[in-house]
């Protein structure tokens, strides 16, 4: 099974999109900041991370950097959730490493749409 | 597949008033400059838009985007931030607080106040017009570009791109579902064997799509690359605009004929209406949310160490009922010592179960004082006072009915001691104080009560003023004599107001008495304490929860009665010298300067007991609405907690009784309203005397 | 079916005429009781349990026939006497006295109160057809706890109402 980790500060955001994730038949698992997403990515192996970009402790932009420093996580694609389409928000999340990017509001349709493009 | 977005919202909207509440702390706090709280206020304000666009609340967005891009600049050091900028930001947080609240309540709001605010936010940012540029989630409702154009498309990818986990074969199948797809792979990129590393792409394609999309779509197919790969994308035939009716039509026919395509066509054209539907339905759903969270009696955040504590003293109770239903099974009389320490275990076990169920219910009242702050700055701002607000003990915990319940009473305390008490910075430099007045709020545990303390070092409660406001309303006789805290009472008196004018901020004399009812209505009880010159002090006794309660137990005939714990004064053994009949029937006991009127239980429920004569006798004495009573029973017992039940579900209101108990032989007890049997013998002597005079006048 | 012949045969008042026309009802069971030497009779759909007499804990000032409340598995039920709400018999209380406690739901709220009634008698199917009006003479047990009678050989069993005992103590005096 597709497992994804998925990292938000928001709890709302964050059980909705594990919810989607879930109906559409995905394992999901949840961290409320980067210190706890990292943490929680270093303990398992998964196929998809979706973070949010602004969150205390540790925000998105910096996850990505330190989850692309670990072997397992290489080749692992991370969606970012951002509420700013900004050109430079997206160069910051690609120079991190980022595969791609979601931008907030989004529906579950949508979020379903985005993720078959990283995931097969 | 569709998702029920409402059942997120509740979460939502517990989520932004927990961020409007952190925006509105850390904005009082701001003077420090600190970096990180602009830092949480954005995240604060961001997350609210983020959530609110999801879940489709558009005004909200709308504002909060505003706030949000003026807390940008200053995040930034684009702009230095003022006190103007501040309160903006605080009556936005308002504004927010408005938008939310209507969302929740599905109600309408104060619609002049947000487009004022968005006036005002609009022109600190310097922004002309409405604001137009808001991306609110567009739909692919794209209008529909002319069908069947033949794209080429070259596509070099860098030879990282798999390192940010990009795939192109996903890539493809993202432009296969746009139309029809064939590729071409092209190897003239790839090195010598010997230079191959094996996590990099040195693969390159040719692509064309039959495709009805446009170039953006295709674009944006690749959006997440488009740094990493050179992509040219060009249009092979425009087919003619006038017949594109015509080529719709070809391409159905063209569908027939190729099954592949028809199938992907065929999703393409019922996958519109089918989204239409699912987002009305969706509406529907959330409005018959709204309505659901507006019954809602509320939610409850339970950490998660309490359900653990909780979970594992479930564990606890279960080992210890499987070992005595072991014992249970072939019990002999050598077993008895077992059994009894099994029983302790489990007496032991449900007492701690108890606790925990009880603590789910406990929040700390930092949730009752988080207000203040806000409070007593705009309160400064309007009365031109310098106060500076301290709050203790903000962990303290208490139950959730009771801090919903004690918001308003301690609202008014506070707003009452910036008025009455805090004096102007001049009349305080004038009595060599320091210029800014500070109120103080404080909460700790005692017993099994907590205590809010509201004081403030200002000028005191001027004593004389207070008493011949009183006497002046009738309220007290021009030569009686009182005790400082019976004068102190007197404020709270119904239509008692020492403000010499009626101000805006504490109101017009209603209040006092209502604060000292809500507080009683709790339970409760509250004392003043007041030096002049130095300040005043307003106590608050709450019990820590409406579930239980701590009670003296006595005994009275064969009833055992349960009296709170929070009314008694004391108990004492009754001295001949101190009972005075007066008026014939009444009972009064000499307590030091009082005269305590004697309410025989037996007599006011109609029981058999054993004592009848005062003399002697056990008196509790208790006190409700500053009136003491002795209560004369036969015997006091235990104290102990009670977990108080309702007479009401099965029976009805009782006079005098405020509720029943079990207690732990199983049996039920009855817990005694103080100030409803203070009424109820109160209404009785009444009625004797009417009796007496109509009988005077038949005579 | 000659409904229009069938309603000649129903009497005019009551609630059996409009129970009468519908003729696909099944018999209910009732629990019947003595109050003194009377046959009365419950919905058993609305007997929680039936339990031997305890002295209850005294409610203050209630009337005579509001025995008290008693605990059960933690609910507060409170205990009444029928014998003396009705004044049928004598209210003595002695090991075989039974109290049958009954719950409804009145106004999506459940109440649950205990009867105290001198023996339980049997359980008893009726059909609804079976229950007769009950004429308005008079009697202890006022018209609107009545349901109907219903015949049993040559005895009668009278019908209570559970609802309108459950609001028994609403209007203390009737």
């Amino acid at each position: 099974m597709t497992k994804i980790l998925v990292v938000d500060d928001s709890n709302s955001i964050r059980d909705m999109v594990s919810f989607t994730l879930k109906s559409a038949g995905f394992e999901t698992t949840e961290a409320k900041d980067g210190v706890e997403g990292l943490n929680k990515a270093k303990a398992g192996n998964y196929d998809l991370v979706i973070s949010d970009i602004n969150m205390p402790n540790m925000d998105g932009i910096a996850l990505c950097t330190e989850l692309r420093k670990l072997p397992s996580f290489k080749f692992t694609p991370i969606l970012m959730l951002t509420t700013e389409s900004s050109p430079e928000m997206k160069m910051r999340g690609k120079t991190a490493g980022a595969t791609g990017w979601l931008v907030k509001p989004f529906n579950p349709e949508k979020l379903l749409a985005t993720i078959k493009r990283v995931v097969r | 597949m569709s998702i029920d977005l409402s059942q997120f919202i509740p979460s939502f909207l517990e989520e932004s008033f927990e961020g409007l509440e952190l925006m509105e702390s850390s904005l009082l706090n701001l003077d420090a400059g600190d970096n990180e709280i602009i830092n949480s206020i954005f995240r604060a304000a961001h997350s609210i838009k983020g959530g609110a666009g999801t879940f489709g609340f558009d005004n909200v967005t709308e504002f909060t985007h505003l706030v949000e891009t003026l807390l940008d600049e200053i995040r930034d050091g684009r702009r230095d931030i003022t006190a103007k900028d501040t309160e903006l930001l605080l009556v936005s947080v308002d504004c927010m607080r408005l938008l939310i609240e209507a969302a929740r309540d599905d109600a309408d709001y104060d619609q002049d106040k947000i487009t004022e605010t968005t006036h005002l936010l609009e022109q600190t940012l310097e922004i002309d017009g409405p604001a137009s540029h808001i991306e609110i989630a567009k739909s692919d409702e794209d209008t529909q570009e002319p069908a069947g154009k033949i794209w080429h498309i070259t596509f070099i990818p860098e030879h990282h791109l798999v390192q940010t986990g990009n795939d192109p074969l996903l890539l493809f199948s993202a432009l296969a579902d746009l139309g029809e797809l064939t590729l071409k792979a092209k190897t003239d990129l790839l090195p010598a064997i010997t230079e191959m590393d094996a996590t990099e792409l040195y693969i390159s394609w040719e692509l064309s799509l039959i495709s009805d999309a446009s170039e953006e779509d295709i674009r944006e197919v690749f959006e997440w690359v488009e740094d990493e790969c050179k992509l040219e994308i060009v249009e092979l035939e425009v087919s003619p605009k006038s017949s594109s009716s015509e080529t719709q039509d070809s391409l159905r026919n063209s569908a027939s004929v190729d099954p592949e395509i028809s199938d992907s066509q065929t999703a393409l054209v019922t996958e519109q209406p089918a989204s239409a539907i699912q987002s009305s339905e969706k509406i529907e759903k959330i409005e018959k949310n709204k309505t659901k969270t507006k019954q809602d009696s509320g939610s409850i955040r339970v950490g998660v160490d309490k359900v653990d504590s909780l979970i594992n003293l479930m564990g606890e109770l279960v080992i210890t009922q499987s070992m005595l239903s072991e014992l249970g099974n072939d019990f002999e009389i050598s077993k008895l010592e077992k059994l009894k320490s099994g029983l302790d275990q489990l007496l032991q076990n449900t007492k701690e179960l108890q606790e925990s169920v009880m603590k789910i219910r406990m929040l700390p009242i930092s949730f009752a004082f988080n207000r203040f702050p806000r409070l007593v700055h705009d309160l400064s701002i309007k009365t031109g006072k310098e106060i500076n607000l301290v709050i203790r003990g903000e962990q303290t915990e208490l139950d959730k009915t009771v801090m919903e319940q004690i918001g308003d009473p301690l609202v008014h305390l506070v707003r009452n001691a910036v008025d009455h008490g805090i004096e102007s910075s001049d009349m305080r430099i004038a009595n060599g104080k320091p210029k800014s007045g500070t109120i103080t709020l404080d909460a700790y545990h005692q017993g099994g009560n907590i205590i809010i303390e509201i004081s403030d070092d200002g000028g005191g409660i001027n004593r004389e003023a207070v008493l011949s406001k009183a006497i002046e309303k009738g309220l007290v006789d021009s030569g009686a004599t009182l005790s400082d805290s019976q004068v102190f009472d007197l404020l709270f008196e119904p239509g008692f107001s020492t403000a010499k004018e009626i101000s805006d901020i504490s109101g017009r004399g209603v209040g006092m008495d209502v604060v000292k009812r809500n507080i009683q209505s709790l339970g409760g009880r509250i004392q003043v304490e007041s030096q002049p010159g130095i300040g005043s002090k307003f106590k608050v006794n709450l019990p820590l929860t409406l579930a239980i309660l701590d009670g003296q137990l006595v005994r009275v005939g064969t009833e055992v009665y349960i009296i709170p714990l929070i009314t008694i004064v004391e108990s004492l053994q009754a001295k001949e010298e101190f009972i005075n009949k007066v008026s014939g029937d009444m009972t009064l006991y000499r307590l030091r300067d009082d005269n305590v009127p004697v309410i025989p239980i037996y007599q006011l429920f109609d029981l058999p007991a054993d004592t009848k004569e005062v003399n002697n006798a056990l008196l509790v004495v208790v006190e409700a609405d500053g009136q003491k009573v002795g209560l004369l029973v036969d015997d006091l017992l235990a104290q102990q907690q009670v977990v108080i039940k309702s007479l009401k579900d099965n029976y009805q209101q009782v006079e005098g009784i405020s509720g029943a108990t079990i207690l732990g032989d199983g049996s039920v007890a009855m817990i005694l309203d103080v100030p409803g049997m203070i009424e109820m013998a109160m209404k009785r002597a009444q009625e004797k005397q009417n009796e007496h005079i109509l009988e005077g006048a038949l005579v | 079916m000659d409904i229009q012949a069938l309603a000649k045969d129903i009497p005019e008042q009551g609630e059996y005429s409009l129970e009468g026309i519908d003729f696909i009802t099944s018999g209910k069971q009732y629990l019947t009781f003595l109050l003194g030497e009377e046959q009365y009779a419950v919905d058993i759909l609305c007997v929680e349990e039936i339990r031997s007499w305890e002295q209850p804990t005294v409610i203050p000032n209630a009337p005579k026939y509001v025995k008290g409340v008693i605990n059960m598995r933690g609910i507060i039920v409170p205990i009444i006497d029928l014998r003396l709400k009705f004044n049928i018999g004598q209210a003595t209380y002695s090991d075989i006295t039974v109290v049958i406690v009954l719950t409804v739901e009145i106004e999506d709220q459940s109440r649950t109160i205990g009867f105290v009634v001198d023996a339980v008698s049997d359980v008893l199917n009726a059909e609804d057809n079976e229950i007769k009006n009950s004429p308005y003479f008079g009697g202890c047990v006022p018209q609107s706890c009545i349901d109907g009678l219903i015949n049993v050989g040559a005895k009668v069993v009278t019908l209570l109402n559970v609802e309108t005992l459950q609001l028994i103590e609403k209007h203390k005096v009737d």
